[in-house]
């Protein structure tokens, strides 16, 4: 059910200081989410999509994740050319697609999937362990951080736990349907699933008392950024400074 | 190099086929690029308000068992329930507010940002906002919910029940406002959202019901919150 798929691999991106990685990210998000005109917009697709190259995750697994992330993106184009109101270029009877609908659709693909394109590459490669370590690094509170690591360390024991719980109910015949056994069965799996979290939560906080757990956190990897991550970090600026000038410069 | 990531590598985890993931859409996010800097700056305003006032009823002792807790919730909103021909995803934003309060917010950001780093849903720009639509109505369903301590099992069952509906109803509602302010265009879209959601509503909260009747019979104890601490006590 849960997998980071994006993290093996051996590239410049794989390599990069997860600190800076996650601050890029956020930046190139940001910076596509202000910006609105379509040169920029395409100059910032072909950004993100150098970083995916450069992060060599092979094209169908990016392009299926894409594919699966754009469910918002379709809905768009279902219903904005038809509800913009401006110039038709598509006149069937009772239906009239505008142009005006087709390019805002058009420019909302642009900046959604340049950012999940980022995101891919500059995220989803880097361990979600060294994203944790790298948001405290980044002035984010403790006390999310701390959450956000333990939270991922009992993701996937609880999967395996709430597989445990299907299997079970496998074994006894259990086969999903439109009817309310289903979806009360599928109620008493959560609520045990729940119960069972609870259970390990109050064990984990235990065994972390016996072991001296005084309500801290010790990260004990330390960052070391190398001259590659500074130069990575400046080209990066510079390309997004430069974008901003072809966004905004003319206007100022 | 990374003490914890380690655990994903064993083997027995499903692996998610892109098959598997088309007829499950998500649409409870709102996507990366789509609205104005208003929205996006408004949304994360609420999320760190709501989400500081929950860390602060959060005990750095505690952070272990609602680690735990918030786990649980991550995993449980990916369980596929057969609706139709096709299957949803459950929310239980309902549930997570009926057991957290104010903790839902920062479960739900977490969750958020776990969805964003493994499934790009979401990211960095609509992690406030989506945080919002989803917590919000959390915790106000929490505040319904809250004063049905002594209460005989029929109320209970329908007040669990609305309350997983509407905390359905008002995300979709929040989610479907957000494209109503970006203008006038946006407004078949909210619509459409608000319309899409209703079966999910109704199954919500049917399994909100069950999982509540069961909760109280099995560990009451997960549902009484005292002014919404995480307390994971059994």
């Amino acid at each position: 059910m849960i997998e980071s798929s994006f993290v093996d691999g051996n590239s410049l991106i794989h390599r990069l200081d997860p600190r800076f990685r996650v601050a890029m990210a956020i930046g190139i998000s940001v910076f596509i989410a202000l910006a609105d005109r379509f040169p920029t917009l395409l100059i910032s697709l072909l950004l993100s999509l150098v970083l995916v190259a450069l992060a060599r995750l092979g094209t169908m697994r990016v392009f299926r994740r894409l594919v699966v992330v754009n469910g918002m993106v379709l809905v768009f184009w279902l219903i904005l050319p038809l509800t913009v109101a401006g110039d038709a270029i598509l006149n069937l009877g009772p239906i009239l697609l505008t142009k005006a609908g087709v390019l805002l659709a058009a420019r909302l693909t642009l900046k959604s999937n340049g950012i999940i394109l980022a995101l891919i590459a500059l995220m989803a490669t880097c361990p979600v362990t060294a994203i944790g370590y790298a948001m405290k690094s980044l002035w984010i509170p403790e006390k999310i951080v701390y959450l956000f690591l333990i939270t991922y360390r009992y993701i996937f024991v609880l999967e395996q736990e709430y597989q445990r719980l299907m299997m079970a109910a496998k074994i006894r015949c259990f086969r999903p349907g439109n009817n309310l056994h289903t979806y009360r069965t599928f109620a008493y799996l959560i609520g045990m699933l729940f119960v069972r979290a609870s259970l390990r939560g109050e064990r984990v906080y235990q065994a972390m008392c016996c072991r001296g757990f005084n309500g801290r956190f010790y990260l004990l990897y330390e960052f070391r950024a190398s001259w590659v991550d500074w130069i990575f970090l400046t080209a990066l600026s510079l390309v997004i400074l430069l974008l901003g000038f072809m966004e905004w410069g003319m206007v100022l | 190099m990374w003490g914890l990531s380690d655990v994903h590598v064993s083997g027995t985890l499903e692996v998610e086929t892109a098959l598997e993931n088309l007829n499950e859409i998500k649409l409870m996010h709102i996507s990366e690029g789509v609205l104005p800097v208003s929205i996006l700056v408004g949304g994360a305003v609420i999320a760190v308000t709501g989400t500081a006032i929950g860390l602060r009823r959060l005990d750095y002792n505690r952070i272990p068992q609602a680690g735990v807790l918030a786990a649980s919730f991550f995993v449980a909103s990916l369980i596929h329930v057969p609706l139709g021909v096709s299957s949803v995803h459950l929310i239980l934003n309902g549930l997570v507010g009926m057991m957290l309060g104010w903790g839902a917010f920062p479960v739900i950001m977490i969750a958020l940002i776990l969805q964003a780093v493994f499934f790009q849903f979401g990211g960095f720009t609509t992690l406030g906002v989506n945080t919002v639509v989803m917590a919000l109505p959390a915790v106000l369903v929490s505040f319904a919910f809250h004063p049905l301590k002594r209460k005989n099992a029929s109320v209970v069952t329908v007040i669990s029940f609305l309350c997983g509906f509407f905390s359905v109803l008002f995300a979709a509602l929040m989610m479907g406002f957000a494209f109503f302010l970006i203008g006038e265009a946006f407004f078949e879209v909210g619509t459409f959202v608000v319309i899409s959601h209703l079966p999910v509503m109704i199954i919500e909260g049917i399994i909100t019901v069950f999982c509540i009747r069961f909760l109280m019979k099995v560990q009451p104890s997960m549902l009484y919150v005292k002014k919404g601490v995480i307390n994971a006590r059994s």
